[in-house]
């Protein structure tokens, strides 16, 4: 309750967060497009961490992570995802109850699909996401759909995650679509906006913290975040989707977490992910 | 705190039950907590103590994930350091009423609106500001 009433007042005060917003010329009352919001997030980080190579973006906390990154490195010689892509591939291939797989059915690009997503669906008027279309094919061919942060979706996202690995990020906001515009504001002000009793936004760890220690942890800057999606997290022991982060975010500052894949979170993944077009796709990866 | 509550019983009660009476006190350090015994025993943590108890824990006040703080491991950076307070804030209820709503001084701050969302109790904030003075 407190979270959603002190929420949306934080919305209409916080006048200071606000100019932060003008400053990165990321607020939608300067009418900024997509593009230039992308360039002004980019400049934030590459002002703040001058010595970082931009391209470097892609490895979470570990792009500014010093002495972390030596020892994230030896883990990533012996990758603990691999058997989730070995998994995933025999998803992947594995025929469903009519014949089909999800490469004839849905697919026929695949496997390496994931860099078209988030994208925009026409024809639904809403952000797809690469998890929802999974589950989309699976219910159109009388499967059973996937759980979506816990369990095979990791095995399948692992695999088309490495498949895709190398595509740049290039999340398209069509121009003739108002829909599409405003599911990115709305993700756009997702972001922005504080939340939960802890009163945090994304932005305020991801982008005004960014690289100081919460306790003994670097918190990771924003830009390049869904890079490496999915990842196998220590803490989590195991491969879990941006969604499940997503989750994990929201309660960790006693928010309230919303449905995976439902709109608030496919707009979240819309505006992030287009801020990090020109990056490169990263994933699977190893993250604490 | 066992320690404390020992030489507090010695300074009660006569010498004879003094061994007796330690004696049970050991046993109790055994099997119960230290602070059970020693609440057991009336012997209480003061003010300070347990606003740094609020300070260090991560479920309550949870002031370590960004300040360092004497006495505390692996404080954050994302804030100052917690020195000086009492020279940094003379006026007692200053210091509370930052800790209450930090956005009040400052709408941008990351801190925590510890009172105005009901993250501490009033108490806990009280036993907070007697701790933050000791730095």
């Amino acid at each position: 309750m407190i979270n959603e009433t002190k929420g949306k007042k934080m919305n209409h005060i916080s006048t200071k967060t606000i100019a932060g917003l003008l400053l990165l010329g990321l607020s939608s009352l300067v009418s900024a497009s997509p593009e230039s919001d992308a360039k002004a997030f980019k400049k934030y980080f590459t002002d703040r961490f001058p010595d970082v190579p931009y391209n470097d973006y892609i490895n979470g906390a570990y792009t500014i992570d010093k002495s972390g990154r030596e020892n994230w490195e030896a883990i990533e010689e012996f990758p603990p995802y691999e058997p989730f892509i070995d998994e995933g591939r025999a998803m992947w291939e594995k025929p469903f109850k009519n014949g089909k797989t999800f490469k004839t059915a849905c697919f026929p690009d695949g496997p390496a699909i994931k860099h078209k997503y988030p994208m925009w669906d026409k024809e639904k008027k809403m952000v797809m996401t690469l998890p929802l279309a999974l589950n989309n094919c699976l219910k159109a061919n009388g499967e059973k759909p996937m759980k979506y942060k816990k369990g095979p979706i990791n095995n399948i996202m692992a695999y088309l995650a490495y498949e895709a690995r190398g595509k740049k990020i290039n999340v398209v906001i069509p121009k003739d679509e108002p829909g599409a515009l405003a599911a990115y504001e709305e993700g756009k002000k997702f972001y922005f906006q504080r939340r939960g009793q802890l009163n945090f936004s994304c932005a305020s760890c991801h982008m005004q913290n960014a690289g100081l220690k919460l306790r003994s942890e670097i918190l990771s800057p924003a830009l390049g975040h869904p890079s490496g999606f999915p990842v196998y997290r220590s803490k989590w022991g195991t491969v879990g989707t941006l969604h499940r982060r997503f989750t994990g975010c929201n309660k960790q500052v006693r928010a309230k977490a919303f449905k995976a894949h439902g709109p608030e979170y496919r707009n979240l993944e819309y505006f992030l992910t287009a801020m990090s077009n020109g990056l490169e796709w990263n994933g699977p990866s190893a993250r604490k | 705190m066992i320690h404390q509550a020992k030489s507090l019983a010695k300074s009660v009660v006569g010498k004879k039950s003094t061994i007796l009476l330690a004696a049970t006190l050991g046993l109790g350090g055994l099997f119960f907590s230290t602070t059970a015994s020693a609440a057991g025993l009336g012997v209480q943590q003061t003010s300070a103590e347990r606003g740094q108890e609020i300070a260090f824990t991560r479920k309550l006040g949870n002031c370590l994930a960004c300040h360092h703080i004497n006495g505390g491991v692996s404080g954050g950076t994302i804030a100052p350091p917690l020195v000086g307070m009492k020279l940094r804030f003379p006026d007692r209820a200053q210091l509370r009423a930052q800790i209450y709503d930090p956005r009040v001084k400052n709408p941008d701050t990351s801190m925590l609106p510890f009172g105005a969302h009901s993250i501490l109790t009033p108490a806990q904030l009280e036993d907070l500001v007697e701790f933050l003075y000791t730095l």
